[in-house]
Order: structure tokens, then C-alpha cells, then sequence
């Protein structure tokens, strides 16, 4: 294919990512570098009251707001160098709380607390990910052949479903005295509030995650266990090996690029976790790295947007995905190398 | 499978087996089930501490809404009749009417009719019919299960959720159209280009899938609302503010969706064989009468899959509709969002559940007709890599 050619199929979908995906990277980046701000002017207002014989004046120095000729507040917009930065991360704080350990104080600031549940959430839910989606894979596999089909559409509801209709349906069976309190109620013998204990509602985001999430491992171990070779598992068995060391040996090397495709696929998504703060409300407890973003673009209640601090707290999100990345490019870039060669 | 004697299992792993099988299958359909059965209910049954209140909805009943055994099986009937014929008679009649080629637009006039169809019996003429037969019924007329459709009535016409069904529709519509049109070309183009730009282009595609994008919104927002004030120099007074509208968060959701459309569309193309359009071009055929006379009439399964996640996409997003619509245009997720973030009553509670199940009954359908499909789609990533 001649490269005017492959330009022209591809020219439409890069321009769009261009414009859409590369260029607001470019602009968050300048945008946490400068602040933008209403201009204020210091007017010095001299108020007068009636007074007998004189009147009482008194001459402040105030600051309001310069308006344009349309009413509009004037904005000026500075560069602040990396202030938006300590603003997100307030280094000192962080840095007087770790150096006398004490992590209860450093997970206070809006950032840490948000980091440590992100990577939480990631190391926690991607091995139950792994095992529960393998698990179900292995289970349907075992299955008699009729009964597969319906297996899979019901296997597949958590995968489809909303991710924050997901998250508020598994949250309704526990709010208030919905059936599982009811249910924990009646097998504990004492009344329990699940939505009052943080570590309850970061258990329950977990639960959900791997409910949402393990179908889809689910469906690709499935599809894998479909090509494993007969022959090995046949000579497997000859060999003495027994159903775990067939499944150990033989089923998980197989399935193992599979495995690798599942984990990357799950760190970048569940890093990105955002729905289930949403859908359970959970802000008051726990919070992630791009709901901390997303919470300072919504407007404050003077309407507001802090934008500057959004863009630095973006950025400072990038840089995990980065190292996320790193391990993946490299391998893509060695396997291109000796493809080319 | 050969060996039987080998493979047969231990009594004690098929049990272990299925009952793990069951036990998932609970664990997955159920808060969706139970999410639809509360929304059936008057405020009172659903939040009800008494599960079996839930189920009955003895508040419900007591109120006068309810079904009796008759008219559970009479409904029931109907249903079955239903998607029998649905899995028979109208596949044999698009079949017979529809004219040649044009096959996938039988299939979607004749579903449309059907749904049409049930509907008006379902809820037309099936109460009216009902409400005659149940006092004549005796026992079996009387009601047994509490059910009422008020809570749904609430939400699509006093909070005005069709509103927000319009808006989802058109921005899934929006997002799905226009994905797939420069999606497919680009896939096609990466998938028959073996140059060092092509590899290049889909590792920085990969990148783009992993960023979060509150990162992207958060370039958009000072953009799009000063968009009028930037566009002026160009556009003259005809400048749009983007913050708002419909089209542009379509642009956005369809550049986030574009690297993962790529992947995928690139790995159905290179699965039709490169002898086919190469054959064409021998006809005399140029790179894009090939694409469009040899490989469109193939490529549908690859497009119709890829759709199907565009679609969810664009239908379950929250992030990017919230903040880039205001709330005269809002779509349907981050509406909910918004009815129960001010949940004071149990009735505005069962109202956002209602709402929820409006939400997910698209999807439950989807996941009906395209099971395979989605099959397919999901695993076409992971083998490629």
C-alpha cells in the first residue's frame, strides 16, 4: 500500500485522536503551569455617615473584582510554575507526616489518600480478578454442552451492566435495611450500618469490581481452555498427572499470554477507577486519583472550576499510567526489534 | 474427548463444580434481578427489611395493584408465544419479504414491528382482557403479588427521563455512526500496511487507551467553554460554545473509543485473507473500490461487534457527559446520578431504581440478540495480543 494511500484511510482517525486525545494532553500540561484568576483592584472607598456637627468618614481599602465593559469579571491568567503542583501534593505536610510515620495524617491530604486507595484497588482486585475469572472459565468448561450458552448470557450481565448502575445495585442490597444487611443482620445477631464503616464500602467497591470485571476474564480463559492441545492433557494423564498438576502443568502455561493480556488490560482500566465512587457515593471515605480530577472540574458552589489544580493532579495521574506502561512498551519495542531483524 | 475412563470425574468435583457454577450464577444475575423486582414495588415493599415483602409487596397489593395467578399465566403465555415466534416465524418472514442483500434492513424493520406488536398486546390489550376475566376467576382472580408501574410512570414522564433517553440516543447513535465510519477505514488501512508508521500508530493508540480521561476532560473544559471567544477570529459570530453540546461530546467519546475501535477493527480486517482485495486490484480495482466492493460485503461481523462497544461506550459513560453537558441535555447515567444524590424520600429512592432498570433493560436485550457477537469481540483482542 503506497503511503498517500494508507494516509488517507488512516488520515481521518489520527486526526480526530490528534485533536481530541494528543492535543488536550498538551494543553492540561501548560495548563498546570499557569493560574487563572479574576483581576482584583484595591479601591480605596470612603464612607461617609451623617454625623452632628461633622460628618464620620472612614476610608477603607478595598478589593473588588475589575469588570469589562459588558459587566464580565476581567481575568488574568500567570504563570505559577509548579505551585499547582504543591497545592495538589502539599509537600510539606506529606513530608513532616511520613517523617514521623504517621500515615493517618499524610492519607488527610486529598492526594495520598486517593494514590493509596488507586494502587490499593489495583494489587487487591486484579489476582481475585484472575482466579475468579479462570475459576468460572474451568466450572463452564466442565459444564454439559446445553447448558453453556445460558451460562455465558448470565455470566456476561455484570460485564454489560453500567458500571454505575452496577455499583448502585450491588449498593441497594446493602443500604439501609436492604436484604443483605437484613441478611448479615439476622446471621451476626446485631445491627449493622454498612454504609458507616469506610473499610465496609472499600470492601464492597472491590467486590464489585471483580463481579464487573471477572466475566471478562472469564470469557477469554474461556475461549483459551477451547485451544488447549488434547494430546498434552492426554499424555499428561498417562504420565500419572493428576487433575491440579494437569491444570498447573499443562491448562495455565497455555492459557498464560491470555493471563498477561487479562492483568494489563485490568491495571489500566481499574487505575482509571472512577464509577464506583460515584455509585456508592463513597467520597466522604474513599476516593480515587481520577475522581480527585474530576472533582475539581465540577464547579464549587461560587461556580468555580479549578482548573489549574485539575490539570496538575491530571498530570501527576499520567505518570502512573507511564509506569504502568513502561514494562508493556518495552516488551512490544524488543518483540518489534527482532521481528524486524 | 478421548481417554473416557481417565477423564470421568470424581463425583465430589462435578458436585464442587456446579455448585461453584450455581453459586456464580446467583452472585451475578442477582442484584440485577432483585434491582427489578424493587422497582415494581411501592416504596414501602421494596425497602422493606422482610425479603419477602419485597417479593409480594403486601403494601403494593393492599393498595390495589397487583397481579393474580391468572393473570401471571395468561402473561406468561404471552411472553412464551412471544419469543417463540420471535426465534421462528419472524426470522422465516424477513427471509421470505425482505428483498435481496438488503436482508439486515428486514431484520431491523421486522424487529421494530414485532416489539410494536407485543407491546400493544402486552399493554393494551392483555389488562383490558384481564380486568374482565379476573372477577370471574374466583381464587385465581384474586392478587397474589404486588405490582405496580407507578414508580416507573414517575420517573419517564414527571422527572422527564425521556428527556434524558433522547439525549442518550442521540449520542450513542452519534458516537456508534461515526466510529465505526473512521474506524473501519483506519483499521483497514493499519491492517494491510506492513510499514514501520502503522506499528508506530497503533502503540501510540495503545498508550491513548490506557490514559484515564478525566486527564482528557480536564483539557477540554477550559476549551469548550470559551470555545465561542477562541473560534471568533475564525468562525466570525457563528462560533458555537462546544460546552454543552450534544455533537462535540460525541467527537470526544468517539476520539477516547477510536484506539480500542482500531485494535479491534484491525484484527478482524487481518482475518480476510489479503487475497481477496488483491485479486481485485488485479481486476483493476483501486485500494478504495476494493474496500468498498470487495470487503465491505464481508466485514460486517467485525463492524457489528465493534459497534456493540462503541455502543457501550457511549451508553454507559458518566464521566464525559456529566462534565460536558449541562443539565438541560444531560444523557441518562449521570441523570440517576443526580436523582439520588438528593435521595430525602424512600419514594425518590425507589423512583432512581426505576430508573436504573430503564436503564439496563437495553442492555439485557443486547446481551440476548448479540451474545455471540460480544463473544467474539472480546476474545478477538486477546488473541491477536
Amino acid at each position: 500500500m503506497k503511503f498517500r494511500t494508507f494516509a488517507i484511510f488512516v488520515g481521518p482517525s489520527v486526526f480526530m485522536m490528534l485533536l481530541f486525545i494528543a492535543f488536550p494532553l498538551i494543553s492540561v500540561f501548560k495548563q498546570s503551569f499557569y493560574v487563572t484568576q479574576p483581576v482584583y483592584d484595591q479601591v480605596t472607598v470612603e464612607t461617609c455617615t451623617p454625623g452632628f456637627l461633622k460628618q464620620i468618614c472612614t476610608s477603607e481599602v478595598k478589593s473588588q473584582p475589575r469588570l469589562d465593559a459588558n459587566g464580565a469579571p476581567v481575568t488574568q491568567t500567570r504563570f505559577v510554575g509548579l505551585q499547582s503542583y504543591r497545592n495538589v501534593l502539599e509537600p510539606d505536610r506529606a513530608w513532616a507526616a511520613l517523617s514521623r510515620w504517621d500515615l493517618s495524617t499524610l492519607l488527610t491530604i486529598d492526594f495520598w489518600k486517593a494514590l493509596r486507595f488507586t494502587v490499593m484497588f489495583t494489587l487487591v482486585t486484579l489476582p481475585l480478578v484472575l482466579v475468579t475469572g479462570l475459576a468460572i472459565a474451568v466450572a463452564v468448561n466442565n459444564a454439559t454442552k446445553s447448558l453453556r450458552g445460558p451460562l455465558i448470557f448470565v455470566s456476561l450481565l455484570p460485564f454489560i451492566i453500567t458500571p454505575v448502575i452496577g455499583a448502585l445495585s450491588i449498593r441497594w442490597l446493602f443500604i439501609g435495611d436492604g436484604i443483605m444487611t437484613a441478611f448479615l443482620e439476622w446471621a451476626l445477631g446485631h445491627n449493622i450500618s454498612v454504609f458507616a464503616n469506610a473499610w465496609a464500602i472499600e470492601a464492597l467497591m472491590y467486590f464489585y469490581r471483580v463481579w464487573h470485571v471477572a466475566p471478562f476474564a472469564f470469557v477469554i480463559f474461556y475461549a483459551g481452555l477451547q485451544t488447549v492441545n488434547q494430546d498434552t492433557l492426554e499424555s499428561a494423564i498417562i504420565d500419572g498427572a493428576s487433575r491440579w498438576q494437569r491444570l498447573r502443568y499443562v491448562v495455565i502455561p497455555h492459557l498464560m499470554p491470555l493471563i498477561v493480556f487479562v492483568s494489563l488490560i485490568h491495571l489500566m482500566d481499574s487505575y482509571r477507577v472512577f464509577d464506583e465512587i460515584v455509585g456508592f457515593a463513597s467520597q466522604a471515605y474513599v476516593i480515587s486519583l481520577q475522581w480527585l480530577t474530576y472533582d475539581l472540574l465540577t464547579p464549587d458552589d461560587s461556580g468555580t472550576r479549578a482548573i489549574s489544580r485539575a490539570s496538575a493532579s491530571a498530570m501527576l495521574t499520567m505518570i502512573g499510567i507511564v509506569i504502568l506502561l513502561i514494562p508493556l512498551l518495552r516488551k512490544t519495542w524488543r518483540d518489534h526489534k527482532s521481528q524486524v531483524h | 474427548m478421548s481417554g473416557p475412563r481417565a477423564l470421568q470425574q470424581p463425583l465430589s468435583l462435578k458436585i464442587g463444580s456446579s455448585a461453584f457454577l450455581i453459586f456464580w450464577c446467583l452472585v451475578a444475575a442477582f442484584p440485577i434481578f432483585w434491582i427489578a423486582v424493587m422497582s415494581f414495588k411501592s416504596p414501602i415493599d421494596a425497602f422493606s427489611s422482610n425479603p419477602l415483602n419485597v417479593i409480594f409487596g403486601p403494601q403494593t397489593r393492599a393498595a390495589g395493584r397487583g397481579l393474580s395467578a391468572l393473570d401471571i399465566a395468561l402473561g406468561g403465555a404471552v411472553v412464551y408465544a412471544a419469543a417463540r415466534l420471535s426465534m421462528g416465524w419472524l426470522g422465516r418472514q424477513v427471509r421470505a419479504l425482505a428483498p435481496m442483500g438488503q436482508i439486515w434492513l428486514g431484520w431491523v424493520i421486522g424487529a421494530a414491528a414485532f416489539a410494536l406488536g407485543f407491546v400493544i398486546v402486552f399493554f393494551g390489550i392483555l389488562p383490558m382482557v384481564l380486568n374482565v376475566l379476573d372477577p370471574l376467576a374466583g381464587p385465581f382472580g384474586r392478587d397474589i403479588i404486588g405490582l405496580t408501574t407507578e414508580n416507573y410512570r414517575a420517573v419517564w414522564i414527571d422527572r422527564g427521563f425521556s428527556r434524558n433517553f433522547v439525549n442518550s440516543l442521540i449520542v450513542t447513535t452519534g458516537v456508534v455512526t461515526v466510529s465505526l465510519t473512521v474506524g473501519t477505514l483506519a483499521g483497514y488501512g493499519l491492517a494491510r500496511s506492513g510499514s514501520n508508521l502503522a506499528f508506530w500508530l497503533l502503540i501510540v493508540a495503545l498508550i491513548f487507551r490506557a490514559l484515564p480521561h478525566s486527564v482528557l476532560v480536564a483539557g477540554y473544559l477550559p476549551v469548550f467553554i470559551n470555545s465561542a471567544e477562541i473560534l471568533r477570529p475564525i468562525m466570525g459570530d457563528a462560533a458555537p460554545t462546544l460546552y454543552g453540546k450534544p455533537f462535540a461530546v460525541i467527537a470526544v467519546l468517539v476520539a477516547i473509543n477510536q484506539p480500542f475501535t482500531i485494535w479491534m477493527l484491525r484484527s478482524f480486517f487481518q482475518n480476510i485473507p489479503r487475497e481477496l482485495d488483491e485479486a481485485a486490484r488485479v481486476d483493476g480495482c483501486s485500494h478504495f473500490q476494493a474496500f468498498r466492493l470487495v470487503i465491505m460485503p464481508v466485514m460486517w461481523p467485525g463492524v457489528i461487534t465493534t459497534g456493540l462497544f462503541s455502543f457501550l461506550l457511549g451508553y454507559n459513560d458518566f464521566l464525559v457527559t456529566s462534565l460536558l453537558l449541562d443539565a438541560s441535555n444531560q444523557t441518562m447515567v449521570p441523570a440517576i446520578a443526580g436523582m439520588f444524590n438528593r435521595e430525602t424520600t424512600t419514594t425518590d429512592q425507589v423512583q432512581a431504581v426505576a430508573a436504573a432498570v430503564s436503564i439496563t433493560a437495553p442492555l439485557f436485550l443486547l446481551v440476548m440478540v448479540f451474545q455471540r457477537q460480544i463473544v467474539s469481540g472480546l476474545t478477538a483482542g486477546a488473541v491477536k495480543g
